[in-house]
């Protein structure tokens, strides 16, 4: 009776987890299964069947120069988007919050800062591909463009030509980048602020401390923890980037001029869909899983010493 | 944001244009692909007459998948009634959709592909895989309106053998397109220019033009395979088609043949004489083809479907028209009308098609003087069926691209290597997108073009097509 009670609740228990689980399994699990198996095949994109060919595919991406150069632009995004994101966010969240100072009692933010709040917000609502259309003519390269514009009005020099110029490309859409990314994490943090408590600004204020001091000896570490969160998720995104390039990059989105703006995951898409190499393209996309888990991996370690450390 | 069909324009410019949906990481390709497929048997062949000559069966239903871009898909749906006239008892499962390349993807992994579709834009992977069938029997059947000449001998030159691969062929492209220099013919009556037919006579028109106040040119040059047509044509005037026969055929040296280098140094003079538009290197094809259209710039090199690309902004009576590449010197070896001309968006039956008889007939109807009048009404392009436009005057710019076919005749070129070897295409456009912002010259632009042909050539696992 009991071995047999026990089978039920084994097969209860095995149902009941199956259920949720197997989506999961699924649509996520079998997915990347699948990629792995295609990385090494070489398959054209259009038939059922597959040529294997072992790792050749791995081999072949230690060899091409077009990679290494967007493995190096993903891993420059990588430093700058999250540096960059991180401290305007903090910058305007802490304004927007605790940062105003009229003279009269309490902690509040600057004048405006609920229409500030909005206004923030508005990039992350667009679609990735309009951002990247409406940027490329901001950075229009003729005296029409709405920068060029700007600096002709100033006086500050002849047309410049953002996209178009290997030095400048990759820069261009970087500050996109952060322009999309921004007003997320102002949101973020702002949450995260609203639960420290007053008490602790009040009784920084009445201990005669500005907004600097306030900023790093009070809001920085409070907010430790929604930082780390926040350098992963913009780390990930960095990795990514394929919806700013293949909209605003040279070349017919091709990563260019030149290569000048490669990112792994444009690169995959133009070796799948272009070059019709799914294989090689899914080993792109297995190296750019690892690198991603690795990414999270390393930032969980950092943040697991920091508390020790607090 | 590309305004009209990119396979088309791909398959000619030979750039990529694919803009796609946000795709991150590995798993997104992999969605279902591993699934299997399965075959199906193709019904027909019943009863071959002069009127059915590939014998569909009457009621046997119709799979057709379009690509709806910048052309709208009314042309098609025109070609379906058609079908249906002839054929009353066909269900037509129609589906035309600007994503159809993703569809079509997933229709021949399963082994469901439709009885005719649009290539897709790697669409020589295909032909690699024996997925599209040989269309010889649709080229030998009788016209559909033009009486005692087979389908084969009612299409203009090259429109067979661009569809050609491996001595099959497989794709049928129906637009004619052919590309030049456009120019606003009212602005330069205006002005009293005249278009050069020699390159040095561009060079001096170029700085009448920019005394009179406005750029000389502008370009795509987000885009280079924009620019990239006009060098290729220049230098296969100078030094013949062969020229660019041995540039598809990736015989070394090639690309450094002088007649190619002296059409890129030229071509480039219109960057190192400041004959543009400032800031044009980082324009896509949009934002050039609009400054254009206000009249900041008079010439842009572009293919025939510009004027329809622009027809909701173009300033009434801009009256624009295209005039070939001018010839590089009076020793040239092809006379200047000479003009890159070619057959471009191209038609498959897949080898699975449940009912590729009725895919062919289809593709018979479309090649039809009716259904080409139709598709040139309504889109202000030209088909590849010969001669039925010749009484028809639609507008300037339509107009003035078959004038350009016509005279042209024989000496209409064209090129292939992109379409064969997309790599090779990506190296070429990197290049030519360096040339024309200056950052590199002739030689060096010549060099790199090169070496990206000797990777494909000395790469044993790339397929290689001849002429």
């Amino acid at each position: 009776m009991a071995a047999i009670a026990r089978r039920g609740r084994t097969s209860f228990t095995i149902l009941m987890l199956g259920i949720p689980l197997s989506p999961y399994v699924i649509f996520v699990l079998s997915p990347y299964a699948q990629s792995f198996y295609i990385s090494l095949t070489k398959w054209s994109g259009f038939t059922a069947t597959k040529t294997w060919v072992g790792f050749a595919n791995y081999n072949k991406l230690l060899h091409d120069s077009v990679f290494w150069t967007s493995l190096r632009h993903n891993a420059l995004a990588l430093v700058l988007v999250p540096v960059a994101t991180i401290a305007l966010a903090l910058f305007f969240a802490s304004m927007l919050n605790v940062g105003g100072r009229r003279g009269r009692a309490g902690i509040h933010g600057v004048r405006g800062s609920a229409v500030y709040k909005v206004i923030y917000f508005f990039p992350s609502i667009l679609s990735i591909a309009v951002i990247g259309v409406l940027w490329s003519f901001v950075y229009d390269s003729t005296d029409n463009g709405l920068l060029n514009g700007a600096l002709r009005a100033f006086g500050l020099g002849g047309p410049v030509d953002w996209l178009g110029n290997p030095g400048s490309a990759f820069y261009a859409i970087l500050v996109v980048m952060v322009w999309v990314s921004v007003g997320f994490y102002v949101v973020l943090f702002t949450a995260a602020m609203g639960a420290i408590p007053h008490e602790l600004y009040e009784a920084a204020l009445i201990d005669g401390a500005n907004r600097w001091d306030t900023f790093w000896r009070l809001t920085l570490p409070l907010l430790w923890d929604s930082i780390q969160v926040a350098v992963i998720f913009i780390g990930i995104q960095a990795l990514d980037l394929f919806g700013l390039v293949s909209t605003m990059s040279a070349a017919g989105g091709a990563g260019g001029p030149d290569n000048s703006t490669q990112v792994v995951s444009n690169y995959l898409y133009q070796s799948a869909f272009k070059y019709g190499q799914f294989g090689y393209a899914s080993a792109m996309g297995v190296a750019l899983f690892i690198l991603t888990l690795l990414l999270a991996a390393v930032t969980f370690r950092l943040s697991r010493r920091e508390r020790v450390e607090g | 944001m590309d305004n009209r069909l990119p396979l088309t324009r791909r398959s000619f410019l030979h750039r990529g244009a694919v803009t796609g949906v946000a795709l991150g990481s590995a798993s997104a390709i992999a969605g279902c692909a591993t699934s299997g497929g399965g075959g199906n048997k193709s019904v027909g062949h019943k009863s071959v007459t002069s009127n059915n000559p590939f014998g569909v069966k009457a009621d046997a239903p119709l799979a057709v998948d379009v690509f709806k871009g910048g052309d709208g898909d009314a042309f098609a749906r025109y070609d379906v009634t058609m079908y249906q006239a002839k054929f009353p008892k066909a269900q037509v499962a129609y589906r035309a959709d600007p994503g159809i390349e993703a569809i079509l993807q997933k229709a021949f992994v399963q082994g469901k592909p439709p009885d005719v579709g649009p290539t897709t834009s790697d669409f020589i992977n295909l032909i690699a895989d024996h997925q599209v069938t040989d269309l010889a029997g649709l080229l030998d059947a009788p016209a559909f309106d033009t009486p005692d000449k087979t389908v084969r001998q009612t299409l203009l030159p090259h429109t067979v053998e661009t569809g050609t691969y491996d001595k099959a062929t497989y794709v049928l492209n129906y637009n004619s397109e052919v590309f030049g220099n456009w120019y606003s013919k009212p602005l330069f009556d205006k002005h009293g220019w005249e278009y050069p037919k020699t390159w040095d006579e561009m060079i001096a028109l170029c700085a009448t033009i920019k005394k009179a106040g406005v750029a000389p040119w502008t370009f795509q040059g987000k885009y280079p395979g924009y620019t990239l047509s006009p060098i290729l044509t220049m230098a296969a005037k100078a030094g013949g088609p062969e020229v660019l026969t041995s540039i598809d055929s990736l015989e070394p040296n090639a690309w450094k043949a002088d007649s190619v280098i002296s059409a890129a140094t030229a071509f480039q003079e219109i960057v190192t004489k400041k004959y543009i538009l400032p800031g044009s290197a980082g324009l896509t094809h949009t934002q050039s083809q609009l400054y254009w259209t206000q009249g900041k710039a008079a010439f842009i090199p572009c293919g025939s479907w510009l004027e329809n690309e622009m027809s909701t902004i173009t300033p009434k009576g801009f009256g624009m028209v295209l005039g070939p590449t001018p010839s590089l010197s009076s020793s040239d070896k092809m006379p200047f009308e000479a003009i890159q001309a070619g057959p471009a968006g191209g038609w498959i039956v897949p080898a699975q098609a449940a009912n590729k008889y009725g895919g062919y007939e289809f593709l018979r109807i479309m090649l039809s003087r009716k259904a080409s009048t139709e598709y040139s009404k309504l889109t202000h392009s030209l088909t590849t069926v010969q001669g039925y436009a010749d009484e028809l005057s639609i507008s300037s710019g339509f107009d003035s691209s078959r004038d350009a076919i016509r005279v042209a005749g024989a000496n209409a070129v064209t090129w292939r290597f992109g379409a064969w070897y997309p790599q090779l295409e990506t190296a070429v456009e990197n290049a030519t997108g360096e040339l024309m912002a200056g950052r590199i010259d002739a030689g060096q632009w010549a060099t790199r073009c090169q070496k990206g042909a000797d990777a494909i050539a000395k790469d044993s696992s790339v397929k290689k097509y001849t002429d």
